[in-house]
């Protein structure tokens, strides 16, 4: 099974690609669209900017190639964001696989902004609540998605926000799996092994 | 809810770390990688890799250290030390750095701040801040504590916040090294006047400390050294003691 990890000015490439290595993945980092196209599950991370980012995107014409997958997609947290039709970083026009909007996070005396740290998830009732014993993952971003109809995990930071949401063969996570320890890579382990949908 | 972070700090000079390291089962005590698995398998939330390499020479290594971490490491981890430009930021974070810290460079030339925070994202940046009370005034070192500066705490970290820092690391050096707690006060006052997170450094000795810098504090995370390379401090045995304190903590 070859996995595309998609090469662009994601800020987190090389640390997913460690975390693949030590799970023994075969992949390969790339920005050909037909290498994206051919692979059996590509990995879409991000941490950057969304307007610069999907900027990046569309020069290269990877916004096409991103949103004609057929194969399991795992976006990785701005890569999750970049997936939603539209993200209020930038007001920036998004792939739009999840019809939601990303919105900023506002400071209260009790909440700093970004959102930075371990936090723990709570699986919905029709999420994939086995694959971690101890879900709690590492997060560092100022944006989110509120809860909506694909959520398979909330986290709690200020409100209720989607930790983990799924559409068809799109899985996306807006903690970084490949900084989380052993949930992290139990999560990454379920989608290289487990994340079978094909659209 | 997002947990109170512990996080071990390791000196690191021409690719070994220093400082005595009592850990067991250790093949290698002086190597990064194996120093920073243990940290990792205890429980630590972050590690904070400082680079104090004086010459040229033992620098050349840091970027094969980092590299090695990032290989074989699952949690965040900072990298500090000499770092002066936009291409040192960049070298490290391909290197695998999650973050980079930097501490006399931003003092000497504070648009430095900006420029990096613009090329890779607040999130990545951390801005030291070492300081010592002077006539009752919280003042700004640099060169590891050597130099005193006209620079003021309180309004320095503001304005590293504006300039577009992630996050701060507080070292008291009044506090550092004394194992009698952390700089509650200073912290306090910090954590009222920023909105990105501060991490607190300097003067941990007991567990109490850990939970008055949280609680009193309100720090966001706290850092330590000796207690833990010594094993004063168990990493798992301290964040039971918070959890059972109803600290947030990640178990």
């Amino acid at each position: 099974m070859k996995i595309a990890l998609i090469k662009y000015n994601a800020g987190n490439i090389q640390s997913v690609a460690y975390a693949l290595e030590r799970l023994g993945a075969d992949f390969v980092i790339t920005e050909h669209p037909e290498e994206i196209t051919k692979a059996d599950k590509v990995i879409f991370p991000g941490v950057g900017q969304a307007h610069t980012t999907m900027q990046f995107l569309k020069d290269r014409k990877l916004d096409e190639v991103i949103r004609s997958l057929r194969q399991p997609v795992l976006g990785i947290c701005l890569g999750m964001q970049l997936l939603c039709r539209y993200s209020e970083e930038g007001n920036t026009g998004c792939l739009g696989i999840f019809d939601e909007t990303v919105k900023k996070f506002e400071a209260d005396s009790q909440h700093k902004v970004p959102h930075m740290g371990w936090n723990q998830v709570e699986f919905m009732a029709n999420g994939l609540g086995s694959f971690v014993q101890q879900p709690s993952f590492y997060f560092v971003h100022s944006y989110y998605i509120p809860v909506n109809s694909h959520t398979l995990a909330r986290c709690e930071y200020i409100l209720p926000f989607s930790a983990i949401m799924k559409k068809d063969n799109f899985l996306a996570v807006q903690f970084h799996p490949e900084k989380s320890a052993a949930a992290g890579e139990a999560l990454l382990h379920y989608f290289l092994n487990s994340f079978n949908v094909r659209a | 809810m997002l947990t109170k972070r512990i996080i071990p700090c390791l000196d690191v000079k021409g690719g070994r770390t220093v400082k005595g390291i009592n850990f067991i089962n250790l093949r290698d005590a002086g190597d990064p990688v194996e120093l920073a698995a243990a940290y990792a398998q205890q429980g630590a939330d972050e590690l904070v890799f400082l680079d104090i390499s004086a010459s040229e020479e033992e620098r050349k290594t840091m970027h094969k250290w980092v590299r090695d971490v990032a290989r074989q490491i699952n949690i965040p981890y900072t990298v500090g030390g000499g770092i002066n430009s936009v291409a040192d930021v960049a070298a490290l974070l391909e290197a695998g750095a999650d973050k980079v810290s930097i501490n006399t460079a931003a003092v000497e030339r504070p648009a430095l701040i900006e420029e990096l925070a613009n090329a890779f994202g607040s999130q990545c940046i951390v801005v030291a801040i070492d300081a010592r009370k002077i006539h009752n005034t919280w003042t700004v070192h640099t060169h590891g504590g050597k130099r005193t500066t006209d620079k003021k705490l309180f309004t320095w970290a503001k304005e590293v916040q504006e300039r577009g820092a992630g996050e701060i690391l507080f070292t008291s050096m009044d506090h550092d090294g004394t194992q009698q707690g952390f700089a509650i006060d200073a912290l306090q006052k910090l954590n009222m006047l920023l909105h990105i997170p501060v991490i607190a450094s300097g003067g941990a000795g007991s567990p109490g400390h850990f939970l008055d810098v949280f609680v009193l504090g309100r720090a966001d995370a706290a850092l330590a050294a000796s207690v833990f390379h010594f094993g004063t401090i168990k990493i798992p045995e301290l964040k039971h003691f918070l959890h059972q304190k109803n600290i947030p903590v990640r178990l």
